[in-house]
């Protein structure tokens, strides 16, 4: 199930990366949040998938469709050949699945994210916070600093956006 | 798309069952999928549909732009009031076992006002995003 969804996701990225018409673009990444959010459905991480769904498949693909209203549907061609950002990239993908070759087997229970906090997690979560959903337990209270830098960042990303687009219209006028 | 009738009926319909599965999301966060990010992507998409089906302006009518721009700092003030609270109430900072005499109320009532704060910030940000990428003019 999961493999022939990650087939599916390599399709559309294969796609993404030569379709040069920008609205196909937006509407394969869209194809390609909905594969994601389905994968982790599969891994029942329902949170993250809904998540997945509503930012990516959703928000984005608005703010994305928003975007192309305000410039040309056709991505340019670029002037010189890409060889040296095409063999940056092939070199850092290549370091990245050398790394992975040193983590733990997929789902293995001994590895150490399963063996360190996450087992007080799972038995004591529900009698200390109450909360059935152990991701909202570890998301709002066992980290609740993590959570909130989170929201400091959205806050920040926010205001940068404000910030920058504020200024562009004063300048245009 | 003002003119679309369909459109125009069909978001209609559609935009009250996505506010309240949005308050949905956010209120059973604690016991299925969902908490206070989610709620508030999913909320601020509805208020994006009525603006896209019923235009910028009727939108920021409903959700007026200085109510958003509050919404964006309140959220993260109302979750660094709660670490506030509980050292007021003699715990550590973001401490909610001192929220309330019976440690695991306390930890419900301090988790809700922070999914509270997470739900609000993230609404305000995705709308306050939105209205500004839509009310840009086209340059060419």
């Amino acid at each position: 199930m999961i493999n022939a969804l990650l087939v599916f996701m390599v399709v559309v990225t294969s796609a993404l990366a030569v379709q040069r018409n920008l609205f196909s673009v937006v509407v394969l990444s869209a194809i390609y949040s909905f594969l994601m959010a389905t994968v982790l459905v599969a891994l029942d991480a329902v949170d993250v998938a809904l998540t997945e769904a509503a930012v990516g498949g959703g928000i984005s693909t608005v703010l994305l469709l928003a975007a192309l209203y305000l410039t040309r549907g056709e991505e340019a061609r670029p002037i010189r050949r890409p060889w040296l950002p095409l063999a940056m990239a092939l070199g850092v993908g290549a370091m990245l699945v050398y790394g992975t070759l040193g983590l733990p087997a997929f789902s293995d229970p001994e590895a150490p994210i399963h063996t360190h906090v996450e087992p007080r997690y799972i038995q004591d979560g529900l009698k200390e916070t109450g909360v059935p959903n152990i991701v909202t337990a570890v998301l709002a209270s066992y980290r609740g600093y993590d959570t909130l830098g989170e929201t400091t960042v959205v806050f920040t990303a926010g205001a940068g956006v404000v910030a920058l687009l504020r200024r562009r219209r004063k300048k245009g006028r | 798309m003002r003119d679309d009738l369909v459109l125009r009926v069909v978001a209609k319909l559609m935009i009250p069952f996505v506010v309240v599965f949005g308050v949905y999301v956010l209120f059973h966060g604690d016991f299925g999928p969902g908490g206070g990010f989610q709620a508030g992507v999913i909320a601020a998409a509805a208020i994006i549909l009525y603006g896209i089906v019923y235009g910028l302006p009727t939108a920021r009518r409903v959700v007026p732009d200085w109510l958003v721009e509050a919404m964006m700092a309140a959220g993260v003030l109302l979750f660094a009031g709660v670490g506030v609270m509980g050292l007021a109430l003699g715990g550590n900072y973001l401490d909610y076992f001192v929220l309330d005499r019976d440690p695991v109320h306390g930890q419900h009532r301090g988790i809700f006002w922070v999914e509270a704060g997470v739900f609000i910030t993230v609404c305000g940000v995705m709308l306050k995003i939105f209205y500004m990428f839509a009310d840009r003019e086209r340059v060419d």
